[in-house]
């Protein structure tokens, strides 16, 4: 939202306004920031040109089957959006609380020496490649999950239809514990840098009303600085919506629609990720890419959901607002 | 000091130790990855890594030196790209455009931040390689300048308005016009954000594997140019990772190693050569 | 800044220029993933006889190398499964001339397993390799796989399947096998790259099969014979269609070709599993270079030919050091002659 701009522009004529400038770059900017609606929108002009089979043939039935047979041209996406959804949002359930502890811990009480150092390495989690994540998953976090972990949570929340089941270390589970890692960084980084842009004189203000210093934090601060870490939560659920490689070596690639997060499954990115490079035959191909489009449309509604949500509990004088 | 007062105070020192607890854990998964990786790949980095092309199976001395540079060209390339289009687009966003716009431009980036990356590559892939029919630099470069697109606008975006309008009302009181209070007052005081935003967009598209694979594809031996095929680390990562021999999964692990210490390399004189001139205090 | 930033944009465009090869003619394939070291060592030893020539191969899967030699995007192809006749037709039909299979090396599929306790070399019959991936035999102690087994003691313990995930020439191969001895696999489930498996977990890639076998106690599942022998992972025998049980090796599996080479069609699309001879292994294939069958240019032209002919022959002295099968003589020499047909 731009804040009030300088003189009123409308009455001098556009040779005038253009010699100052400001027009030029108001052009200039707004072709920029156009080019990504038009690239978003040319990517999904381009998948829907390249799923008229499935469509046709399938119909709505797509987004209710659960059957993916390449052999006898079946498909259907139900368990890849579930599993795309369930391991999204296990990631964000341990990566934001983990992410906002740790932007507030490097924002407001490490010295700025080391918050900086600190930084950096968190940035690096970001550079890692998500092969090395892969592998990481299936040698570590795996066998970690099926010795430890999940007997472990068995044993007390078994009960849970949640934690339900056998146990082989690849699942949901495992899928979102290594998703979290991946989409850490951009809470954290983003996160910290928007805490430390909060002016001094709000923490201030807190802490001459008698606020301690996590309630100055939490109350006062963390609010101000609130569309900056929405922003952050909403890098990382499009990186955990839309993560190949990891997921697909962690998750089990089974199409299943299970209730237990012990359970192999399946993602949309992950299944795209398999099969597109042996895809033969048109019908397949095309499937594959409306599994693309599904996905976009999943995100468009998640997105959706949280602007929502920012705007319904949206406060006043809580710096700038916006959805 | 009343109950209530000690309970307060109690709360603040056992959730402020919680940060520090979240925050030791992330550091600590990193440190975990680089020594992991320095464990396996470390023997595997020497100075044939940097300078020999890929050996065949079997013999050793290979390196990796045409990947290295292929991912230099690759990142260069989508720098050139994306961060463009993010920075001015979130600009754009921050000073000029009227909340509906902004809404619906930020709504697109992060649709786009949410494409699963081996459909970037496809969607390059018909694009750039499919018309001329052969792969490219130029194509592989494309799908990752897409791919840092919306980190760079959503977090550059995030950085300038939270400058305080305060800088914005004295420039113009002193009769600045608008792009001269952007240039030299605002994008100055959210440089440090800034800069953070594009090196998390390039952090990020250097481990990135699938996108290039259809554009960038691979390359045994170097790529001159930019309208050939070429190697790059994170490719060549994923190739050796999944090869029968433990040779190289050994130089897969080192590559790894070896793509964080550049990526880290050059987060360091980023930050070092565009730190000087800039007047804004931390507050 | 401005001067070390222009600076350091020169050495990059001057690094870029530097590394231009001067004169070398370069060549680009694609394809399949299960040859590629075997590729990669071939074309780099070509490379050492001809500097000039760069042939540089990239495994994007075999489907990739179907797809991008039929958009032309890659000069000659690799497969695990031949093109059928769709493809071969979509070729013809884009590009006005046909494109020719030609066989380089041989692999096979091991079944591999993970059962706590039993260190023997389990006897599999086909009827328990299909009921198990069907998911009809669900434990390790069912009659039809102890029956082959006498002496060795299997627990009572639900098998765990696990399958590839991504497709592949290694799960081809499997469904090709399974879909000759089991006629319920073939009207259930069918072969090909991927499949829709009834049971089983997904692993990416031959490495993460297995790597879940490894971890995963009582599973079961399919690796190709390179990655057990180079990772020293114990596997199975199958019984193949003469009664024998028959442990994959480099001999077994080139028996299982020269079974295979006396019917061999002319354009050398043939499965081989489950082939004839009583020492042939069951689960062999072939695998393909997909070539053109005219070449605009005459210089990749005869580079390709030149390539093909020296792998039928010196090159197939590599192929047994990385634990691959060669071609059987006959199979060779018939492919040199059908190398003609490459204008």
């Amino acid at each position: 939202m731009a804040p009030s701009a300088g003189p009123v522009s409308g009455s001098r004529s556009l040779l005038s306004r253009l010699r100052e400038g400001d027009e030029i770059a108001r052009i200039i900017t707004f072709l920029f920031a156009a080019s990504v609606v038009l690239i978003t929108l040319l990517l999904v002009y381009d998948l829907w040109q390249d799923s008229v089979l499935p469509r046709h043939k399938f119909g709505f039935h797509f987004f209710v089957t659960s059957v993916w047979d390449p052999i006898f041209d079946q498909f259907g996406a139900l368990p890849f959006i579930y599993g795309t959804l369930v391991t999204a949002g296990v990631s964000l359930l341990l990566a934001v609380p983990l992410g906002l502890g740790a932007a507030i811990f490097l924002a407001e009480l490490a010295p700025a020496r080391v918050s900086d150092t600190l930084e950096f390495f968190i940035d690096l989690l970001a550079a890692v490649p998500s092969v090395i994540y892969g592998l990481l998953g299936v040698f570590i976090v795996v066998p970690l999950m099926r010795e430890y972990i999940q007997p472990g949570l068995k044993k007390t929340l078994g009960f849970l239809p949640l934690f339900s089941g056998p146990g082989y270390g690849v699942g949901f589970l495992t899928a979102g514990i290594v998703l979290a890692i991946m989409v850490i960084p951009y809470i954290i980084s983003v996160s910290r840098e928007v805490l430390l842009s909060v002016p001094r004189d709000q923490r201030e203000a807190a802490l001459g009303l008698g606020a301690t210093r996590w309630e100055s934090t939490w109350r006062v601060v963390v609010p101000f600085a609130r569309t900056g870490i929405m922003g952050s939560i909403f890098l990382a659920l499009a990186r955990a919506l839309g993560e190949t490689m990891a997921v697909t070596m962690v998750i089990g690639n089974t199409p299943t629609i299970s209730a237990s997060l012990f359970s192999p499954g399946y993602s949309i990115a992950a299944v795209i990720a398999n099969e597109f490079t042996e895809a033969t035959g048109d019908l397949y191909l095309q499937s594959l890419i409306e599994l693309g489009l599904v996905l976009f449309l999943l995100t468009f509604i998640l997105n959706g959901l949280a602007r929502i949500l920012i705007i319904v509990t949206s406060q006043r004088g809580s710096g700038v607002g916006h959805a | 000091m009343n109950a209530r007062l000690r309970w307060r105070k109690f709360v603040s020192g056992f959730m402020l130790s919680m940060t520090g607890v979240c925050a030791f854990i992330a550091v600590s998964v990193l440190f975990f990855i680089l020594g992991y990786l320095v464990y396996h790949g470390g023997t595997s980095v020497n100075w044939n890594f940097f300078t020999k092309l890929p050996a065949p199976v079997g013999e050793s001395g290979g390196g990796m030196a045409n990947a290295i540079v292929g991912s230099a060209k690759l990142l260069a390339l989508a720098t050139l790209i994306g961060v463009p289009i993010g920075f001015f687009g979130a600009i754009y966003l921050a000073e000029f455009s009227g909340s509906a716009v902004a809404f619906v431009v930020r709504y697109a980036a992060d649709l786009l931040n949410g494409v699963p990356s081996i459909v970037i590559g496809i969607f390059a892939y018909a694009l750039v390689v499919l018309p001329v029919k052969h792969f490219s630099t130029l194509a592989g470069g494309f799908a990752l300048g897409l791919m840092m697109i919306p980190i760079t606008l959503r977090s550059t975006e995030e950085f300038l308005l939270a400058v305080p309008n305060a800088l914005r009302e004295a420039a113009m009181a002193l009769g600045a016009s608008k792009w001269k209070t952007i240039a030299t007052v605002i994008v100055p005081a959210a440089y440090r954000g800034i800069l953070t935003a594009v090196l998390l967009a390039f952090a990020r598209v250097a481990g990135e594997t699938a996108p290039l694979l259809f554009t960038a594809f691979g390359n045994r031996f170097w790529s001159p140019g930019w309208g050939q095929p070429t190697a790059s680390l994170p490719v060549m990562i994923f190739t050796y990772a999944i090869a029968p021999y433990e040779d190289w999964h050994r130089q897969a692990w080192a590559a790894g190693l070896v793509l964080l210490g550049l990526i880290l390399v050059i987060n360091i004189v980023a930050r070092a050569i565009l730190a000087r001139g800039i007047a804004v205090p931390r507050t | 800044m401005k001067r070390i930033s222009k600076g350091l944009l020169l050495v990059a465009f001057a690094l870029t220029a530097v590394v231009w090869a001067k004169g070398a003619l370069s060549i680009n394939g694609a394809g399949a993933t299960f040859p590629y070291p075997m590729y990669s060592k071939w074309f780099d030893e070509y490379h050492k006889k001809n500097p000039d020539l760069q042939i540089n191969y990239q495994s994007i899967g075999s489907g990739g190398g179907i797809k991008q030699v039929t958009e032309g995007t890659v000069d000659f192809g690799a497969t695990d499964g031949p093109m059928n006749d769709d493809q071969l037709k979509a070729y013809q039909e884009k590009h006005g001339f046909g494109i020719l299979h030609f066989p380089t090396v041989l692999g096979a599929d091991v079944p591999t397993y993970n059962i706590p306790g039993v260190t023997a070399e389990l006897n599999f019959t086909q009827d328990a390799v299909a009921g198990i991936f069907l998911g009809k035999i669900t434990k390790w102690n069912d009659p039809a796989i102890t029956g082959a087994n006498k002496g060795v003691s299997l627990p009572a313990n639900d098998i765990v399947v696990v399958h590839r995930s991504d497709g592949s020439g290694t799960s081809y191969i499997w469904t090709d096998y399974l879909s000759k001895v089991s006629e319920e696999w073939k009207n259930k489930v069918g072969k090909g790259t991927s499949v829709n498996w009834p049971v089983g977990l997904g692993g990416k890639g031959n490495e993460g099969v297995a790597g879940l076998i490894k971890q995963t106690p009582n599973s079961f599942g399919y690796v190709e014979l390179i990655y057990a022998i180079q990772n020293n992972m114990p596997y199975g025998r199958v019984r193949n269609s003469s009664g024998s049980f028959i442990k994959a090796d480099l001999a077994s599996v080139t028996e299982a070709a020269a079974g295979a080479s006396k019917t061999m069609p002319d354009d050398f699309r043939v499965s081989i599993t489950d082939a004839p001879g009583k020492k042939a292994y069951p689960i062999s294939s072939f695998t393909w270079l997909l070539i053109p069958e005219k070449f605009s240019e005459p210089a990749k032209r005869d580079a390709i030919k030149g390539f093909v002919k020296w792998m039928l022959g010196d090159g197939q002295s590599y192929a047994e050091a990385l634990s691959y099968s060669r071609l059987p003589k006959e199979v060779a020499t018939k492919e040199v002659k059908a190398l003609d047909k490459v204008q």
